[in-house]
C-alpha cells in the first residue's frame, strides 16, 4: 500500500494512494472508484511540514504547527457510527433490475430491507442479482456465515463481468467482507460491523452505498454462541436479550445523509437476508428486522419448488417506501407506472381466488372471462414476474419493465 | 510445548465420561491425555476439553469403570489427535478410530495430520466445476452433483438410504477404478447388520475406496472424529495425490445425536429440540470443508446422508444442514410405497451448482423440459383427484401421464446408468409425450 504526495494547499492534501483514506481531502487520482474527495475527521491548523514523494500508509503524510501528524488513511471503531452530517429522506428508488421488485416492491437509497426466506429459496441468488445491477457507487457484500464455494463463484465473477451502466468491472465497485461457515465466530459476529462501517465512510464522501449482508440470522446465531459461552442470561429462543436492540441500532445506522462535500447526498442502504429456522417467521430475528424495516421481500418455498425465481410472494410482501417514490417514477418513467401496478396486482388477487374455486369445479365450469383471468395472471407470472438470474434476462432496466407490463396488459 | 510428559494425579471430579483435574500447567485445548489407574484396571484416552485457569476438563473416550480419584492419574502428551495417511488405505476398511477391520495389519503411515483440516479462505477457493457421476439417472439428469459440491440427501427413517449409498459407492466416477477419483466413505453408529451389509456390498467394488465405520456401541467422542478422520484423509488425497474425492457421511442424524449428548454432559445451555447452539457451526467444520483450491488439481466433494427425524424437514439437524449445503436430495415415503427405487421426491430436491456441472445444450433442455412439464403433472393430480380425468382436458390428462412417465422410466432404475443412457430416456420419454 503505497502512494505519492502531488501537492498540498491549506489544509486539502493531493496524493495519490494504491488506497483511498486521508485526513481531509485527498484527491485520489488512482482508481475512479474512490473518486475525488476522500475525507476524515477535519481538522484546523496550519500545515507546517508535507512529505514529498513516496510514502507508506504508516509515515504522516503531512504535520500541523500544532504536532498534529496527517496520515494517508484512517481509522475507525466499527461499533460506532461515523458522524457524517444530517439525515434526509431520498426520495429516489435503489433500480434493482429485478422486475418484481421494481414493480411492485421498489427499494429505496437509504433505506433498509430484508429478504426471509427458508433455504433453497434463492435468497443467495436475488442478493447476488441486486449486487450485481443496483445503481449504487458502492456496493458491500457481507458474506457473513454462509457457503465458501459461493463467494468464490462471485469473486471469480466479479472480477470478469462488466457494470451494466459503466464500462468497469463489477470488482471495481464491489468489497467483499467475507466470513464463512466455518471461520471463527467471533469474528462472524463482528463482519456485519466492518462492513456498515465501510459503508458509512463512502457515504460520507457523497457515494450512493449498498450494503448485502447475506444472512443476519447467522450473525445472530454467532451473539447466541457467544452469549451461551459467557454464561449470560437467554432470552427468546437462546437469543440474549439484547439481540433485538443491537439490531435496531444496527439497522439504524442506513440512511441518506448531506455531507459537506459540496453538499452532496450520500446514502448507506440495506438489503439483509434473513434466514429462519424451519423458515418459520415467526422467530425472533426476523421479527426484529420486520419492526426495523422498511422492504420485505418474502421468499416463498412453494414458488421455488415450482422453479419460479425470484422467488417472492406477491402477496405477502410489502414496501413501505412505495409511496414516497411514485414521484420519481412519474418523472422518470411513465404517469400510468402506479395505475399499471394496481392492476397487475389486482389480476393476481383475482386469479388466486379463481383457482381455489377451480379446484372444486374443475376447468369445464368455470366461466369464460375467468379463463381470461386465469391465462393473464399466468402470462404475467411467467413473462413478467420470473426472471433468471443466469439469462440475458437477468437485468431489466424500468423503461424495458414498464413496456413489458404494458404489452402483456393491454392484450386483454 | 513441554520437555516430557506431565503425570498429574490431581484427578478432582469424576461424572460420567468428564473427568476434572486440578492444578494443571499449560494444558492445550484438544490435547490427548491419557488416563491410568492401575488398582482399577483402566487404560484409556481423553480429550481436554475445557482449560479454566488451571482445572481442565477431559472427555473420556470410555465410561471409566473402576476408576478411583485417589489412584487415578492423567498423563498430558502434549499431542493434538491427528490422522495417519499413507496411499496404501485404498480400498480398505477401518473403525471410526482407524484401526483396521479387515484382519489386516495397519499400513504404514506416509504422515500424521490435523483431524480439523484448516479453513480454506474463499479467495484461495475455485468455484465447483465438472460433473460427479453417480450412476442415478436422477442425480446425474436432474440434480448434477459437482466438484467440490455439498450435497446432502436427506432420507426419511426406512427407507433405503443404505442401498443408495452402496449403489453409488460402486457405480460413481463411472464405477470402475480410475487413478484420479477415489470415494472415502464413513458410517456413523451403525448397528451390527448395518456394518455387514456395508461390508459385504462394498468389498467387491470396482472403484477405489476408503471406509471407516464407526459403530452404535463405540465411544460418543469417537463418533465426532469420524467424519473428520475421513476428510483428512480426503484433503490429503485430494491436494497430495490430485484425486477427486467424493466422500460420504451416513447417518449426520447420528452425529448430531452424539453432539448433543456430549453437549450436556459439558452441561451447555440447550438450544432447539435440545441441541446445542453451536450446532450450525460444527456441522459447517464438516461441510465446508468440501470443496477445490487454486493451483490444485484434486477436489474434495461431500455427499451427507441424513435420516430426518419424525419426516420434519424442518427439524434442526435437516434445517441447518439446507442452510449450509448447496442443495438437497429429498426422499419420499409416498415414492418409496409406490415402489419407485431410488425413492426421490423430484420437486424438492435441488441442486444448486448444476449449472456448473452440465456442460451439453441437450442436457440442459432435458433437465429443463422434464422438470417444468413433471411440476405441472403433480399440480394436476390435485386438481384429478377431485374432478377426475373425465373433467380435464387433453393437454392436462398428457402431463398428468408424463409425471407417472418420468416416475416410473426415468426416475426408478435397477441398476446403473452413465449420464448417455440417462440422457436418452430424458429424451425418449419428452419426445414420446410431445414435449420436447
Amino acid at each position: 500500500m503505497k502512494g505519492k504526495l502531488i501537492g498540498i494547499s491549506g489544509y486539502i492534501v493531493k496524493a495519490r494512494l494504491a488506497k483511498a483514506g486521508i485526513y481531509d481531502r485527498v484527491l485520489v487520482g488512482e482508481r475512479e472508484l474512490t473518486g475525488e474527495n476522500v475525507f476524515a475527521d477535519a481538522c484546523e491548523g496550519k500545515v507546517k511540514e508535507i512529505t514529498e514523494g513516496d510514502f507508506l500508509p504508516e509515515s504522516p503524510v503531512a504535520k500541523l504547527e500544532d504536532g498534529t501528524k496527517l496520515y494517508a488513511y484512517s481509522q475507525q471503531p466499527v461499533r460506532i457510527p461515523l458522524a457524517s452530517g444530517e439525515k434526509q429522506i431520498l426520495k429516489e428508488p435503489i433500480i434493482t433490475g429485478q422486475r418484481v421488485i421494481d414493480f411492485f416492491f421498489p427499494l429505496m437509497k437509504g433505506g433498509v430491507s430484508i429478504i426471509p426466506g427458508g433455504f433453497g429459496t434463492g435468497k443467495t441468488v436475488l442478493e447476488q442479482a441486486i449486487a450485481k445491477y443496483a445503481d449504487v457507487d458502492i456496493v458491500l457484500y457481507v458474506g457473513c456465515g454462509e457457503r465458501g464455494n459461493e463467494i468464490a463463484e462471485m469473486i471469480e465473477e466479479f472480477t470478469t463481468i462488466k457494470d451494466v451502466r459503466e464500462d468497469k468491472l463489477l470488482r471495481d465497485r464491489t468489497v467483499f467482507v467475507v466470513n464463512t461457515s466455518n471461520m471463527p465466530v467471533a469474528a462472524r459476529e463482528s463482519s456485519i460491523y466492518i462492513a456498515v462501517c465501510i459503508g458509512e465512510y463512502y457515504r460520507r464522501m457523497g457515494y450512493h452505498v449498498l450494503l448485502l449482508a447475506d444472512s443476519i440470522s447467522r450473525w445472530a446465531e454467532a451473539l447466541k454462541e457467544i452469549s451461551s459461552s459467557l454464561e449470560e442470561m437467554p432470552g427468546e429462543e437462546g437469543y440474549p436479550t439484547y439481540m433485538s436492540s443491537r439490531i435496531a441500532s444496527y439497522v439504524e445506522r442506513a440512511g441518506a445523509v448531506k455531507t459537506t462535500v459540496d453538499d452532496k447526498i450520500g446514502s448507506l442502504s440495506m438489503v439483509l437476508s434473513v434466514s429462519p429456522p424451519g423458515a418459520d417467521f415467526a422467530e425472533p430475528v426476523t421479527q426484529t428486522l420486520l419492526q426495523n424495516s422498511g422492504v420485505f421481500l418474502m421468499l416463498d418455498r412453494e414458488l421455488a419448488y415450482a422453479r419460479h425465481y425470484p422467488a417472492i410472494n406477491w402477496t405477502q410482501s410489502y414496501s413501505n417506501y412505495r409511496d414516497d417514490l411514485e414521484d420519481y417514477y412519474r418523472q422518470h418513467v411513465a404517469d400510468d407506472w402506479q395505475k399499471l401496478r394496481r392492476e397487475c396486482l389486482h389480476i393476481l388477487k383475482q386469479e388466486q381466488d379463481l383457482m381455489e374455486i377451480r379446484q372444486i369445479v374443475g376447468d369445464e365450469g368455470m366461466k369464460d372471462e375467468d379463463k381470461e383471468v386465469i391465462r393473464l395472471a399466468d402470462k404475467i407470472k411467467t413473462e413478467f414476474l420470473m426472471q433468471d438470474a443466469f439469462s440475458e434476462d437477468a437485468y431489466s432496466p424500468l423503461q424495458e419493465t414498464y413496456e413489458k407490463i404494458k404489452t402483456i396488459l393491454e392484450q386483454r | 510445548m513441554r520437555l516430557s510428559n506431565h503425570i498429574y494425579k490431581t484427578v478432582e471430579e469424576i461424572n460420567g465420561q468428564l473427568i476434572f483435574v486440578e492444578g494443571v500447567q499449560r494444558a492445550r485445548i484438544g490435547e490427548l491425555v491419557k488416563i491410568i489407574d492401575r488398582t482399577g484396571n483402566v487404560d484409556t484416552d481423553a480429550e481436554v476439553l475445557q482449560v479454566d485457569g488451571d482445572r481442565v476438563m477431559l472427555q473420556l473416550v470410555d465410561l471409566p469403570l473402576g476408576m478411583q480419584k485417589k489412584s487415578a492419574s492423567a498423563i498430558f502428551t502434549d499431542k493434538i489427535s491427528k490422522v495417519p495417511v499413507s496411499e496404501k488405505m485404498v480400498n480398505r476398511f477401518f473403525s471410526g478410530s482407524m484401526q483396521p477391520l479387515d484382519n489386516m495389519p495397519m499400513f504404514i503411515r506416509e504422515k500424521n495430520i490435523p483431524v480439523t483440516g484448516y479453513v480454506i479462505n474463499p479467495v484461495a477457493r475455485k468455484s465447483p466445476e465438472d460433473m460427479v457421476e453417480t450412476g442415478f439417472s436422477f442425480i446425474d439428469g436432474l440434480n448434477t452433483l459437482v466438484m467440490g459440491q455439498k450435497l446432502p440427501i436427506f432420507s426419511l427413517s426406512g427407507l433405503p438410504s443404505a442401498r443408495v449409498v452402496v449403489d453409488i459407492i460402486n457405480n460413481a466416477f463411472g464405477g470402475e477404478s480410475e487413478s484420479d477419483s477415489l470415494i472415502v466413505f464413513a458410517a456413523l453408529g451403525l448397528s451390527y447388520y448395518e456394518s455387514e451389509y456395508y461390508m459385504n456390498n462394498i468389498k467387491d467394488s470396482a472403484t477405489d475406496n476408503i471406509c471407516f465405520l464407526n459403530m452404535a456401541d463405540d465411544p460418543l467422542i469417537e463418533r465426532l472424529l469420524t467424519p473428520r478422520y475421513a476428510l483428512s484423509t480426503a484433503e490429503y488425497f485430494a491436494y497430495e495425490k490430485k484425486k477427486n474425492v467424493l466422500v460420504i457421511i451416513a447417518d449426520i442424524t447420528n452425529y448430531c445425536e452424539a453432539l448433543r449428548e456430549i453437549s450436556a454432559l459439558r452441561e451447555e445451555l440447550p438450544g432447539r429440540r435440545g441441541y446445542p447452539g453451536y450446532m450450525y457451526s460444527d456441522l459447517a467444520s464438516i461441510y465446508e470443508r468440501a470443496g477445490r483450491v487454486k493451483g490444485m488439481e484434486g477436489s474434495v466433494t461431500l455427499l451427507p446422508v441424513l435420516t430426518v427425524p419424525e419426516d420434519d424437514i424442518t427439524h434442526p439437524i435437516a434445517d441447518l444442514t439446507g442452510y449450509i449445503t448447496e442443495g438437497q436430495i429429498v426422499f419420499s415415503r409416498d415414492m418409496h410405497q409406490a415402489g419407485v427405487y431410488p425413492p426421490v421426491d423430484i420437486l424438492q430436491s435441488l441442486s444448486r451448482l448444476m449449472q456448473k456441472g452440465i456442460k451439453s445444450e441437450e442436457h440442459k433442455k432435458i433437465t429443463k423440459g422434464i422438470f417444468s412439464n413433471y411440476a405441472k403433472g403433480c399440480k394436476l393430480r390435485q386438481m384429478e383427484s377431485i374432478v377426475g380425468r373425465e373433467g380435464m382436458s387433453k393437454e392436462d390428462i398428457n402431463l398428468l401421464n408424463f409425471a407417472d412417465t418420468v416416475e416410473n422410466e426415468f426416475l426408478h432404475q435397477e441398476k446403473k446408468r452413465s449420464l448417455k443412457e440417462t440422457l436418452a430416456i430424458g429424451d425418449k420419454i419428452l419426445k414420446e409425450a410431445g414435449l420436447y
